[in-house]
C-alpha cells in the first residue's frame, strides 16, 4: 500500500478529512522552503504538495506565478526540487509528498528516469496540470513502474461522460479542481461542492481531494465535510509573501506566520 | 518528379493521396512526435468540442460558402501575385514574384484565420472572444471581426508589445476590444499567451479562444493551418497562370508559422517546390539573444502541444528576442517541427540586421513597405536568389505590410519621429 492510500485508510478510521498544504520549492529560497516542508506535519499536514516552479504557469493565478518565479530566481530546479524531498524524507517516512507542476520540466529530465528518481527521492505523487488523460500514457508506464501515483483533476467541466476517461486510471486519490479558472481566485460555493460531489462519488472509490480557492479555515473545514481532502495553496503562499522583506528574502516571521495560518486551517479540518 | 507527379500539379490540384505529407495530424492531434493536446482538465472538454464543431463544420458546403463570402468582399481575396522586377533586377539571379497577403483587410494574413475562426465561433454560439497577439495584426484582425459582428472582445498584449506597437493598441481599442497588458515575464506574445489561456480557463462556458498561429492544442495548428492555405492555394493557381508552371523556391517568416504554413501546406506533395521557412535570428543564432525554436531549441511541451522551444536543461522557458514582435516567441507549430525533422523544409535564420536591411530594399526598389516580421522572408531571399538561376521561380510571402513598423524602424536608423 502507497503511503498515500495509508494516510487516507488511517484518517479514515479516525474519521476525519485531511489536510493537504502547498508550497512553491525554492520560494523564497531553498533553505526556508525546506523548513517550511519540515514544519508543516507539526503544523497539522496530513499530506504535502510541492509546487514546482515553472516559468510558464498558466494554469495559475498570480500569487503562484509571483512564487514559481521567486523559486526560479532562487535556483530551483528539478534537481534540487527532488533533492529537497530527500532531505525531508530523512526524518519523515511517512507524510506523503505529491509534486505538482507542469509537464516540460519532466520532458526535460526524461520521463522514466525523473519517475525512478522522484521515487528513489521519496514522492509518491505526481499532479501534472497541463497533461490530461489523452496524453497522460507518456508518464502512466513510468510512474507505474516506479510506484508513483499519477494523481488525475477533474473539473467542473468534465461531464458525465469524461468522468470514467478521467478516473479509469487514477490513483491515489482524484483531485477536484471546484473552479473554472485559475489558483486562487474564486471559490466554489457550498451548493457547487453538493452538486460535483455525487457524481464524483459515482465514478471513483478513490478519495476525493477539493483545490483551488480555498482560503479560510471555514472553506477548508466545509471541502472536508464535503469530500476527503482540502488542498490550501494560494493562500500559504499570499501569507509568505507578506512576510518577505522589500528585496523578497525570508525574515523571521515567516515561517511562523505561516505555520500558525497552518494550524488554524487544521483544527478547521479536524474539527469539521 | 514522376510524370504523374508533374501532371497533376499543373492541373493546379493538390488533392491529399496516401502517403501525403498533406495527411496530419493524426486523431490525437500528432504531426510524428508533435501537437498533441497538453491542456488542464478544465480545458479538455473544450478543445474537444473544438474538435467535433470544426470537423462539421469543415464538411459543411454552408460554412464553406459564408467563409468564402467573406474572404471575397470583406477581407479582399484573392491577393495579388506580384513579379517584382526591381528587385529581381537589382539581386540577379531567381525571379522573385510576392504573394501579397499584406494587401488583406487589417494588413496582414492573419484575417485569413480569424475570418474562419469567427464564423466557427458564432456556430459554436460563442458571445466573447478573448486572443493574444504580438505585433498586434492578429489583435487587430481579431477585434475587427467582433466590430464587425458585434462580439465582446478581449485581447491581452505583453506589456513590452504594447510599448513598441502602439499604433496597433489604438486601433484594438478603436475597434472596441479591451486591450489587456501583461506584465508578467518579459512582457511579449508568450506571456499574452499564457494570459490568454488563464483567461479562457476562466469563461470556459462563453469564451471563444481565438488562436493566431498555428500553434497551441490540437485542433488548432490544424485549423488555423486550413484557414491559411489559402495564400498556397491562390499561389499554385497564380504562378500557373503567370509561369505555366509552379514555383521552385518558397520563402516565408516564421514565429508561430501560421503564414508560412498557409503558403507551404499545398505544395508539401510537390516535391520539386523548394520550402523555406525563415526564422528570427535576433542578435544572432549564437548570440543567445534569438527567437529561432527550430534551429536553437529543442523539443518540450508548452501552450499545449509538444514542439520545439526554447528553453534551458531544466525545461524552463527562455525569453525570445526579435526585432519583430510578431516573431518574439520561444516556440513554432508543431507541424513545422515535423517538417523540420523529416526535412521536408529548410529551416534558416535572418537577423534584426538583416531584416532592417531588406525592410528598407523592399520599400526602395518595389514601393511595398513590408512588416518586418515579412522583411526577414525577404532578407534570406536576397541571400538566396543571387545564387540561383534567372529561370528560377521564386515567391517570398509578404504577410503583412510594415506601416506598424515605421517607428520602430526609424529608431533603429536612428531617426525621431
Amino acid at each position: 500500500m502507497s503511503r498515500i492510500a495509508r494516510r487516507f485508510a488511517a484518517l479514515k478510521k479516525q474519521g476525519r478529512g485531511a489536510l493537504i498544504p502547498y508550497l512553491q520549492a525554492c520560494d523564497p529560497d531553498y533553505d526556508t522552503s525546506l523548513a517550511l516542508l519540515r514544519a508543516m506535519p507539526g503544523a497539522g499536514a496530513d499530506l504535502i504538495e510541492i509546487g514546482v516552479p515553472f516559468s510558464d504557469p498558466s494554469a495559475d493565478g498570480p500569487t503562484i506565478q509571483l512564487a514559481a518565479r521567486r523559486g526560479l530566481k532562487a535556483g530551483s530546479s528539478m534537481v534540487r526540487v527532488l533533492e529537497m524531498v530527500a532531505r525531508f524524507r530523512e526524518d519523515d517516512g511517512e507524510t506523503p509528498i505529491i509534486l505538482m507542476g507542469y509537464l516540460n520540466p519532466i520532458e526535460a529530465y526524461g520521463h522514466a528516469r525523473f519517475c525512478a528518481d522522484a521515487a528513489q527521492a521519496g514522492v509518491d505523487g505526481l499532479i501534472v496540470v497541463d497533461m490530461p488523460p489523452e496524453e497522460a500514457d507518456l508518464l502512466d508506464g513510468p510512474a507505474t513502474a516506479a510506484g508513483l501515483d499519477l494523481i488525475r483533476l477533474v473539473a467542473p467541466t468534465t461531464d458525465d461522460a469524461r468522468l470514467p476517461v478521467v478516473c479509469g486510471r487514477a490513483s491515489g486519490f482524484v483531485y477536484y479542481v471546484s473552479i473554472t479558472g485559475v489558483t486562487g481566485t474564486r471559490t466554489a460555493s457550498s451548493d457547487e461542492l453538493a452538486a460535483a460531489l455525487p457524481r464524483l462519488r459515482a465514478a471513483t472509490d478513490l478519495p476525493v481531494a477539493i483545490g483551488f480557492g480555498i482560503r479560510s479555515p471555514e472553506q477548508a473545514g466545509a471541502a472536508v465535510r464535503a469530500a476527503d481532502a482540502a488542498v490550501v495553496a494560494s493562500a500559504l503562499i499570499a501569507t509568505l509573501e507578506e512576510t518577505l522583506d522589500e528585496q523578497g528574502r525570508a525574515t523571521p516571521e515567516t515561517l511562523p506566520r505561516v505555520l500558525a495560518q497552518l494550524s488554524g486551517l487544521a483544527r478547521a479540518v479536524r474539527n469539521a | 518528379m514522376s510524370a504523374a507527379h508533374t501532371n497533376e500539379a499543373a492541373c493546379g490540384t493538390a488533392e491529399t493521396r496516401p502517403n501525403s505529407l498533406r495527411a496530419g495530424p493524426d486523431p490525437r492531434g500528432r504531426f510524428g512526435i508533435y501537437g498533441g493536446r497538453f491542456v488542464a482538465e478544465t480545458l479538455m472538454p473544450l478543445v474537444l468540442e473544438l474538435d467535433a464543431a470544426y470537423a462539421a463544420a469543415k464538411a459543411d458546403p454552408a460554412f464553406r460558402s459564408e467563409l468564402d463570402y467573406y474572404l471575397k468582399d470583406y477581407v479582399g481575396r484573392p491577393s495579388p501575385l506580384w513579379f517584382a522586377r526591381r528587385l529581381t533586377e537589382e539581386l540577379g539571379g531567381a525571379r522573385i514574384y510576392m504573394k501579397r497577403e499584406e494587401l488583406n483587410h487589417t494588413g496582414s494574413h492573419k484575417l485569413n484565420n480569424v475570418m474562419g475562426q469567427i464564423l466557427l465561433a458564432r456556430r459554436m454560439g460563442r458571445s466573447r472572444i478573448v486572443a493574444e497577439t504580438g505585433a498586434g495584426q492578429h489583435g487587430v484582425a481579431t477585434a475587427t471581426v467582433c466590430a464587425l459582428f458585434g462580439l465582446k472582445c478581449t485581447i491581452y498584449m505583453g506589456a513590452t508589445d504594447v510599448e513598441r506597437q502602439k499604433p496597433n493598441v489604438f486601433r484594438m481599442r478603436l475597434l472596441g476590444a479591451e486591450v489587456v497588458p501583461v506584465t508578467s515575464g518579459a512582457g511579449t506574445l508568450k506571456d499574452a499567451m499564457n494570459e490568454a489561456m488563464r483567461d479562457w480557463v476562466t469563461n470556459v462556458r462563453d469564451t471563444y479562444f481565438l488562436v493566431g498561429t498555428v500553434a497551441g492544442p490540437h485542433p488548432y495548428p490544424q485549423m488555423v493551418r486550413d484557414f491559411q492555405s489559402v495564400i498556397g492555394d491562390e499561389t499554385r493557381v497564380q504562378m500557373l497562370a503567370a509561369e505555366g508552371r509552379l514555383p521552385d523556391v518558397i520563402v516565408a517568416a516564421i514565429g508561430g508559422g501560421s503564414n508560412a504554413m498557409g503558403i507551404f501546406h499545398p505544395f508539401l506533395d510537390d516535391a520539386s517546390v523548394r520550402l523555406i521557412g525563415v526564422e528570427a535570428a535576433g542578435r544572432g543564432l549564437n548570440s543567445g539573444e534569438t527567437a529561432a525554436s527550430i534551429l536553437r531549441g529543442r523539443p518540450g511541451v508548452l501552450h499545449g502541444n509538444r514542439t520545439y522551444l526554447l528553453q534551458n536543461e531544466d525545461g524552463q522557458i527562455d525569453e525570445a528576442h526579435s526585432i519583430s514582435a510578431g516573431l518574439d516567441y520561444p516556440g513554432i507549430g508543431p507541424e513545422h517541427s515535423w517538417l523540420a525533422d523529416i526535412g521536408r523544409v529548410e529551416y534558416v535564420g535572418a537577423t534584426d540586421d538583416q531584416a532592417l536591411e531588406a525592410f528598407q530594399l523592399c520599400t526602395r526598389t518595389e514601393g511595398i513597405i513590408p512588416a518586418l516580421e515579412s522583411a526577414h522572408a525577404l532578407a534570406h531571399a536576397a541571400v538566396v536568389a543571387p545564387t540561383l538561376s534567372p529561370e528560377t521561380l521564386l515567391v517570398v510571402n509578404i504577410s503583412g505590410r510594415g506601416d506598424k513598423d515605421i517607428f520602430t524602424v526609424a529608431a533603429h536608423l536612428g531617426v525621431t519621429l
